[in-house]
């Protein structure tokens, strides 16, 4: 399984990164949550998946999987989502004050 | 020593005081208040003289940085003693005549004292340090003060030129020797140049000894204006006379000289050292006196003729030298005389050459130019100007009984002895030194004589000049005399300097050379019997004389050879080609696309990753324990990629969104199957959220459009994006197969609920063991929400500025 889970956290950063090299800024941050999701999932997969039941206590299980990576993931979603959110709204504004969402038109003076 | 550093500090506490007293005293002009300093420091020097010759050197030290064995160790021997003489001494004159020389009215006086004591301070402190780091602060202080003196007149354009320039390479030169300084210090362990003295014969053949030696020789090149970094001085002619007198004639392009006699007696014995010194000088010498020539500008001729004159004086210590390789022998002696002729012409040379740019500072004054082609016929308007200009150039020429005859005569007894040596290949080239030697001579002898009879005699042109001119007033006349006196003193009465500053001056260049108690006995006398040297001078002369009558008529001397001036050629446009192409490389790279900077920072990551990969052969897929992976799992797995990649095709905003709101939910899904309960639950609703966020702001962008863009452009990007994906994929897989230590977590899951009382262990992670965490990360969404909320209350307006 951590195989193919590697396999597709390739594919999220293939998507995200080729997202964000493009010119629309509204793909730039999609491809932004491409690539959270891909290290969520990354932080997931490198800590062994599957060697025992969810990490609650009640459960009574032999063993449990591990807690703590779930702890930074949950951390983590939060932050992206502040960030992610205040990008959206940031795009937002951007483009109405620059009428365009292009980046390459978004380069700034020359020489400033 | 308390009173040797209160008078290397007092300069410094008058330019502190410069604005004060002048606001003070408004009337007075405010070199009258300054000139006490140096008065009272040259009286005081004066008083040390026959102390540094009976009781010895004097020391004293005041830590600084004991730590890093720094300390503010002065040491007066007898070439610091004849420093600080001319620092004190020229320095005083030089004052006297800025004080006539500057308007009160015109000028900022305070800014030009304020800068002159600075400088004066820092010379004086220069020679008197025997702490390397300390010299080094004093010389790159004379660095920033000569540079501020140079563009007093801050409003031209070559005031500004010339003190750039000037810094440039004297600054350069300064870091050069800083990291000789520290080479010495490598090898010694001490910053004290006597106690590196000691060590002289055993770092001698050390593997850092020759780079010390050259990084130091560099420093003292630049600073003392030797071929080829001589091209700062003659720009640097754009200060006002006084500081060109000064700075650029007696004192600070002297600190090069007294670095390298200095430090002779750590380095000298060394062959490259002799070479370098002696041959550089000899080079420095002829060019300079031959561009002399060449100009037509009086401050340009002067100039150029302090470059040769550094040149001879910088060939004489270098020959010096060879002293060391004979100790305590009639033959260290023999060769030593060159060392007397460089600390006799040393002194000579800052005597006279003050002299002559103040009488070019007065004839600049009192007429206007100083263009050799307007002037012409001011030995009957201006006589006294005219003899103190005559006594200089014969001196600098070298004609009897001046005191330049006196030290041009042991330049050449220098010169004929190194001929007798033999060691260094010097039984082969020796017979060139005495060669160029003399031809040198000829040319200085030759633009000595048109520096004073272009411009005081011939036929008069008072037409072309903007003022009428006549005399200066005393006042300015004052300086000069006294200069032009000690020419003549010197010059008949050698003896009155060498005893009291030549022979102290010789014990410190050549520490080793004499036993103890023993002094150096230097005797010149004006007329020394029938010599070789005499020959060579009457042949000066009679040469000069003729090429000086011929003048315009001869073809080599005005052939316009170097007049190209190649090497400021070079410097600017070494300048601007390194302009252009910092850049130009900057414009390459930063191209303000942030796709760019984007894929620079992706290539980065792959080569940086991938290479550490390889080299480390860290590539190691260890598959046990794995598990496995059931139908549902495949299937999500399937779904996501799909999903994942569909939205690299999709043309439309909406599909675009909900196809990554898809992968989200699939990721929410990959939770609940690894037991991740709490995570799907925020997965899930942030998810949700975020969907609606995307629709509720991009509903007013325009429609995602088929992006116009080339192949090539998609293709760049796909093969980074690619190159990122397989190498996150190849971490993943490689960090996945090894497991170095075991993992933490069995703490949490045996004290979850002993400690904290809770059987979510998840939950007792964040709010509990790691409860900071938790509380920084609600601090990001508060932030957030502040951010998002004044950016929507924000106003724009349509000029830009912005309200709200």
């Amino acid at each position: 399984m951590e195989l193919y889970m590697s396999l597709a956290i390739g594919v999220l950063f293939t998507v995200g990164v080729y997202l964000i090299l493009s010119k629309s800024l509204l793909r730039i941050i999609l491809g932004t949550s491409f690539i959270t999701h891909g290290v969520h999932l990354l932080l997931l997969t490198m800590s062994r998946l599957k060697t025992g039941a969810a990490p609650l206590l009640g459960e009574q299980a032999e063993s449990y999987v591990d807690p703590l990576p779930q702890a930074l993931i949950l951390t983590s979603i939060v932050i992206s989502f502040g960030v992610t959110s205040f990008f959206i709204v940031l795009a937002y504004k951007a483009y109405q004050k620059l009428g365009t969402d292009d980046m390459e038109q978004l380069r700034g003076e020359q020489n400033e | 020593m308390v009173i040797l550093h209160l008078a290397i500090i007092l300069p410094f506490i008058f330019a502190l005081l410069a604005p004060l007293l002048n606001r003070l005293l408004p009337r007075v002009h405010t070199g009258w208040l300054m000139l006490p300093v140096p008065v009272v420091l040259f009286a005081y020097m004066l008083s040390l003289i026959p102390v540094i010759r009976e009781q010895g050197d004097l020391e004293g030290t005041i830590p600084w940085i004991p730590s890093l064995g720094v300390d503010f160790h002065v040491y007066a021997d007898g070439l610091s003693l004849l420093f600080a003489l001319l620092i004190t001494g020229i320095g005083s004159l030089v004052l006297l005549y800025s004080i006539f020389y500057l308007d009160k009215n015109k000028e900022k006086l305070v800014h030009f004292y304020v800068y002159l004591m600075l400088f004066m301070g820092a010379m004086f402190g220069l020679v008197m340090s025997d702490n390397l780091m300390v010299l080094y602060s004093f010389w790159e202080l004379t660095s920033i003060s000569s540079f501020l003196l140079i563009a007093f007149w801050h409003k031209r354009e070559k005031s500004r030129y010339g003190a750039l320039k000037s810094m440039v390479i004297t600054v350069f030169g300064g870091l050069a020797m800083f990291a000789g300084f520290l080479l010495l210090y490598v090898m010694t362990g001490t910053f004290s140049i006597r106690e590196i003295m000691g060590d002289a014969s055993a770092i001698a053949n050390h593997a850092l000894f020759i780079p010390a030696m050259l990084l130091i020789l560099l420093g003292a090149f630049t600073k003392s204006a030797q071929f080829p970094f001589h091209i700062w001085l003659p720009d640097a002619m754009e200060a006002p006379t006084p500081v060109s007198a000064y700075l650029h004639s007696a004192t600070m392009v002297k600190a090069g000289i007294y670095l390298v006699a200095r430090m002779s007696p750590i380095f000298a014995g060394e062959a490259l050292w002799l070479w370098l010194v002696s041959g550089l000088g000899l080079l420095t010498l002829v060019y300079g006196s031959y561009r002399a020539l060449k100009q037509v500008d009086l401050k340009s001729m002067l100039a150029f003729s302090t470059i040769s004159q550094l040149g001879l004086i910088m060939s004489l210590f270098g020959l010096g030298s060879a002293a060391a390789l004979y100790t305590g022998t009639a033959q260290a002696e023999f060769y030593s005389k060159a060392t007397m002729a460089a600390v006799f012409h040393l002194l000579n040379h800052a005597i006279f050459k003050g002299a002559l740019f103040m009488v070019v500072g007065i004839v600049d004054h009192e007429t206007g130019t100083r263009d050799i082609r307007k002037l012409g016929g001011l030995m009957s308007v201006m006589p006294i100007t005219f003899t103190i200009a005559m006594i200089g150039s014969f001196s600098m020429a070298g004609i009897p009984p001046f005191n330049g005859f006196l030290s041009k005569e042991m330049f050449f007894t220098a010169m004929l002895n190194i001929r007798t040596m033999e060691l260094f290949g010097m039984e082969a080239w020796g017979t060139l030194f005495p060669v160029i030697a003399w031809v040198a001579s000829i040319f200085t002898f030759v633009y000595s004589m048109l520096l004073v009879f272009r411009t005081f005699g011939g036929k008069a042109q008072f037409d072309k000049l903007e003022k009428k001119p006549h005399e200066a007033p005393l006042g300015m006349l004052i300086s000069p005399v006294v200069l032009a006196t000690l020419v003549i003193v010197f010059g008949l009465f050698p003896n009155l300097a060498s005893y009291s500053l030549i022979e102290p001056a010789m014990a410190a260049v050549h520490p080793g050379l004499l036993s103890p108690g023993e002094q150096f006995m230097v005797s010149i006398s004006l007329w020394h019997g029938l010599t070789i040297e005499l020959f060579m001078t009457i042949g000066v002369a009679t040469v000069g004389i003729l090429l000086f009558l011929m003048h315009k008529r001869t073809a080599v001397l005005n052939q316009p050879l170097f007049a190209k001036a190649i090497l400021n050629r070079s410097y600017d446009g070494g300048m601007r080609m390194m302009e252009r192409l910092s850049g130009a490389i900057t414009r390459v790279y930063m191209t303000g696309s942030i796709r760019h900077y984007l894929i620079y920072i992706f290539v980065f990551l792959i080569l940086a990753i991938g290479m550490t990969l390889f080299s480390e052969d860290a590539l190691k897929v260890d598959t046990t324990g794995f598990a496995d992976m059931t139908f549902y799992e495949a299937a999500i797995l399937i779904a996501l990629v799909l999903s994942s990649v569909s939205v690299l095709f999709v043309t439309s905003r909406l599909t675009a969104i909900i196809l990554t709101g898809a992968v989200g939910y699939l990721v929410a899904l990959f939770f609940v199957i690894f037991r991740a309960p709490d995570l799907a639950l925020t997965q899930l609703s942030v998810e949700t959220v975020s969907v609606a966020l995307f629709l509720l702001c991009f509903y007013h962008l325009p429609k995602l459009k088929k992006e116009l863009v080339s192949l090539r452009f998609k293709l760049g990007n796909f093969i980074i994006a690619l190159g990122v994906g397989t190498i996150m994929t190849l971490v993943a897989l490689s960090a996945s197969g090894t497991r170095p230590f075991q993992s933490i977590s069995h703490y949490f899951l045996e004290n979850s609920y002993k400690l904290a009382g809770g059987k979510n262990v998840v939950n007792v992670i964040l709010v509990d063991f790691r409860g900071f965490d938790t509380m920084f990360e609600i601090v990001v969404l508060g932030i957030a929400s502040f951010g998002i909320y004044s950016m929507i209350r924000l106003k724009l307006k349509e000029d830009g500025a912005e309200g709200g």
